[in-house]
């Protein structure tokens, strides 16, 4: 199994700063807007740009929550153990608000997919956007896109991308990992 | 993910601690889901599952209905009351029948125990015992102790009374298996007659006084006299039964602790449990219910994970 280094911590710090503006460009003082991590890899991307958001550029109303998806994905009983389910945490009303999906690899759209299902349970949101720190090309299975991306990656299918965070695995960097 | 270590839930007799815990975990998600302004989850839509109901049951019924609604499987429905059981078929028969319609899992409640074992050793579906007589009935002691974790944060070290007919309950034996799995103390109360002869074997304390038992426990699960099995008399007469295991509050009162108040249902109110208590703050008799629908949805979720088309 060998590795490549797509980013390492300082692109990513450079990264997550422009994505931070581009929501600012778009979603203004934030006032009717909520980010949601997509669980389970999604939430540190989404913690981490909320944190950027409030300390680096002063915003101070920032609603955040977290999304878990298992009992929505098309796969169950596919794989060969039970899916595993995380917390959701959605502590406000998502009707008629503005959501911003936050997920660190876009691959074949499928989790995606299930979120915009499961958001669904909470109320009937106003629009709803996609951010991702790596857009993996070519490789969609159903017709979804991100509207706010890091990075796009070429990689083939046995090829996996994994983005690590300080939070989790003690460093910021993006690898390819060759299986 | 960890998975269970069973294909059908038969009884506690047949999980082991880890099982328990996930099915626990799992529950909490559950727990989450059906909190929210909609509470339906598309997991199970490709799932088809019987309820087989020999043996009358409200609470259960409902409760594995709208687990199985929640997500989102097919569900039929059976009483043998209105059905061909009554003409002479044999179980066998009636469930290989109704699984030809390819149905996946089978909820079943049976007056004889050992009815569902006996089922998952002859037919190709995932079983689930609602209560089989005076055996087990494993949904409720998995909501009892998720109840009780949820109230004092953990199941182990607790010392816990089961209080009544021990003798033709389903709900005890498989609550004395649960408890014990997860490291809680047991202990039975009731009069003589209505607690089985060896049931000191099965590792708990026995005790006849209830003001006694009441002083020692964290916990008591108030169990209904069933008069519907009794075939003999057990105790002179209800009001004398009441007296001497019935829970008042001027009893509850007289304990130099606060201790938390269960009943599986339905109450006889007067009898074991007087309505100030089954009304009190102390009784978590409603968080049963609820919590039942979760575990109840926890347990289908993670056996149909294993059924393979």
């Amino acid at each position: 199994m060998s590795q490549k280094v797509l980013l390492n911590a300082k692109e990513i710090n450079i990264i997550l700063h422009r994505l931070a503006c581009q929501l600012i460009e778009k979603h203004n003082d934030f006032t009717n807007t909520v980010l949601i991590g997509i669980q389970p890899r999604g939430k540190f991307l989404a913690d981490r740009l909320a944190q950027i958001l409030k300390d680096d550029y002063k915003i101070k109303h920032i609603q955040l929550g977290h999304l878990d998806i298992t009992f929505f994905r098309d796969d169950f009983r596919r794989g060969e153990k039970p899916l595993e389910a995380n917390t959701t945490e959605i502590n406000f009303i998502v009707e008629d608000r503005n959501i911003v999906f936050i997920d660190d690899v876009l691959y074949t759209g499928r989790s995606i997919r299930a979120a915009l299902t499961a958001i669904q349970s909470f109320g009937r949101p106003n629009e709803i956007e996609l951010l991702t720190l790596i857009d993996r090309r070519f490789s969609r299975h159903l017709p979804i896109q991100p509207d706010y991306r890091g990075r796009q990656v070429d990689a083939i299918n046995k090829e996996k991308v994994k983005v690590n965070w300080v939070e989790n695995e003690g460093e910021d960097a993006v690898y390819l990992v060759e299986a | 993910m960890s998975e269970l270590s069973v294909n059908h839930l038969l009884g506690i007799k047949y999980l082991n601690s880890k099982d328990i815990q996930l099915i626990f975990e799992t529950a909490d998600h559950f727990k989450e889901v059906i909190n929210r302004p909609i509470k339906k989850v598309p997991s199970l839509r490709d799932i088809t599952i019987a309820n087989l109901f020999f043996e009358n049951s409200t609470r259960t019924k409902l409760s594995f209905e709208l687990a199985e609604k929640r997500l989102s499987a097919d569900v039929i429905n059976f009483s043998a009351s209105q059905s061909s059981v009554t003409k002479g078929e044999t179980l066998i028969d009636t469930v290989n029948n109704i699984l030809s319609m390819k149905v996946d899992m089978v909820v079943m409640r049976h007056p004889n125990p050992g009815a569902s074992v006996f089922l998952s050793q002859h037919v190709k579906a995932s079983i689930i015992n609602a209560g089989d007589g005076a055996h087990e009935h494993p949904t409720q002691a998995l909501l009892d102790s998720y109840s009780i974790r949820e109230r004092l944060g953990h199941v182990q070290g607790k010392n816990v009374v089961i209080v009544g007919d021990i003798l033709h309950s389903r709900v005890a034996l498989s609550n004395i298996f649960a408890l014990q799995l997860q490291g809680a103390n047991v202990m039975v109360c009731g009069p003589k007659t209505l607690l089985p002869k060896y049931i000191d074997k099965l590792g708990v304390k026995v005790e006849t006084n209830l003001k006694k038992a009441l002083q020692w426990c964290d916990v008591a699960n108030m169990l209904r006299v069933q008069n519907e099995r009794m075939d003999m008399t057990y105790f002179p007469s209800t009001r004398e039964y009441t007296q001497q295991y019935g829970v008042n509050k001027a009893l509850l009162n007289s304990l130099d602790k606060e201790i938390t108040i269960m009943h599986p249902g339905p109450i006889n109110r007067g009898v074991e449990i007087t309505s100030d208590v089954a009304d009190s703050k102390q009784a978590i008799i409603l968080d049963q219910v609820q919590n039942g629908v979760a575990i109840r949805m926890a347990v289908i979720y993670l056996l149909a994970s294993k059924i393979k088309h």
